[in-house]
């Protein structure tokens, strides 16, 4: 959604919660780790929807690609929050399609391939189970607008973490080949499952101005809420894993860049072509 | 009548474009109405923050308008706080039955409880209760895909959202 100077789009769209007044350094750590967050939503929204049409029955399909929705609809919140922060005259898409990967600071578990089933089933657990939390918690920000886009993602997150939680039930304590597939899946998986709850130098710092919540506090209902999980599923949770991470602060594994080659492409090849 | 009154009338000839027997005043999207200066300021609040009819509703809504003779329509999207079934009004439950569609129920159960039971949906084609959750994700964000056991119909329900 370019939006030309003097020339209002139809659709164009105007938040009610204004930006904050903020000291230039806050604004600024405001607005990387609001990048963050749309980053985060945005990748594991175009993960989802490389199912579309290839999920494992039409049920399932369709919930794969709600949730894909789900989640590029709270990325865009996020994205035209940030280019209000930034001041610049930048657009939710430029955000989106003109920023390369060292700059993306998603996590690296919302950037690995979406495997098999088992692997996708995992890799939104993971999350779910720490963007449910987090986002009941985010409601609480002293940011207005982060308060608000987290409100309303929570709703749409209930029911995301519902269904990835009975998926891996249903997997883990299935069939001998579902179980299989779902050990792998845990194998592969968990050492990206840490990095959520390790605090950037960012993270740290909003902390300290209350803009975002204590992840310790989180990691013990994301604790709790695996255990209790898995052991439905008849599931072993990891311990003792090593950890990776990197992604918050721009080093990513090398499967960021396929998924920004093909999702950047046409911005990248026609520069300003819109619909 | 004054102008906010005669807008308010007016969305009720904008439908949703997905739902089309329901108006934006029935879902309970339009949040406010204001004129100011032959400015009009019309406050919307998306149902799901994905929900690509969002930006045709806009769209409709700035054109009815401007059609009416408005000359300058302001859009504010507003998010907080976040829109619930509880907005969709009377009216628009009697119409999405009608329609064929199932109508939220209240079940009285939190949301947030992770594993709670499956709620009671009325069929809207022989009103049994004996229903059935095909899956919780449907043709449309705002829906979930249920089965009547009585009379087999596969239909939508508008799911609840709180």
């Amino acid at each position: 959604m370019h939006n030309h100077e003097n020339a209002p789009h139809l659709h164009e769209q105007h938040f009610n919660t204004p930006v904050q007044e903020y000291a230039p350094e806050v604004k600024q750590l405001v607005l990387d780790y609001t990048l963050q967050l749309a980053d985060t939503s945005f990748i594991l929204g175009h993960r989802l929807s490389e199912w579309c049409g290839h999920g494992p029955v039409l049920e399932q399909d369709m919930a794969l690609s709600n949730i894909a929705l789900d989640l590029i609809g709270e990325t865009r919140s996020l994205y035209q929050y940030a280019a209000e922060l930034e001041g610049k005259g930048r657009a939710e898409d430029d955000m989106a399609y003109l920023r390369d990967t060292v700059e993306y600071k998603n996590p690296l578990l919302v950037e690995q391939p979406n495997g098999d089933f088992g692997d996708t089933i995992l890799r939104q657990f993971i999350f779910d189970s720490f963007h449910f939390f987090f986002l009941k918690e985010l409601q609480n920000s002293t940011d207005h607008r982060l308060a608000a886009i987290a409100e309303k993602s929570l709703k749409e997150s209930s029911y995301h973490i519902k269904w990835s939680s009975e998926w891996v039930i249903r997997l883990g304590d299935g069939t001998e080949e579902s179980r299989k597939r779902i050990e792998k899946a845990i194998d592969n998986l968990w050492p990206f499952s840490g990095e959520f709850f390790m605090m950037t130098a960012t993270e740290k710092a909003l902390l300290e101005q209350g803009v975002i919540p204590d992840y310790s506090q989180i990691k013990q209902s994301w604790d709790a809420h695996v255990a209790k999980v898995f052991e439905e599923a008849t599931l072993a949770v990891p311990q003792n894993v090593w950890m990776q991470s990197g992604g918050k602060e721009g080093r990513h594994t090398e499967h960021l860049g396929f998924v920004l080659t093909e999702l950047q492409y046409l911005q990248r090849t026609y520069p300003g072509l819109e619909w | 009548m004054n102008k906010e009154e005669k807008i308010w009338q007016y969305l009720e000839d904008v439908s949703d474009p997905e739902i089309p027997v329901l108006s934006v005043v029935n879902l309970g999207v339009v949040r406010d109405v204001q004129v100011q200066d032959e400015e009009v300021q019309v406050t919307i609040t998306p149902t799901y923050s994905g929900c690509p009819a969002m930006n045709t509703i806009a769209t409709d809504i700035r054109l009815k308008l401007l059609a009416e003779g408005f000359q300058s329509v302001r859009i504010n999207m507003q998010l907080s706080p976040a829109w619930t079934t509880d907005w969709l009004s009377e009216e628009g439950k009697i119409k999405l039955e009608e329609y064929g569609i199932a109508p939220p129920v209240e079940d009285g159960g939190d949301i947030h409880a992770l594993f709670g039971r499956d709620t009671t949906v009325r069929c809207p084609l022989c009103k049994s209760e004996n229903t059935k959750l095909v899956s919780q994700f449907g043709s449309t964000a705002c829906k979930a895909l249920y089965q009547c056991n009585e009379c087999l119909e596969p239909f939508d329900y508008f799911k609840c959202l709180k």
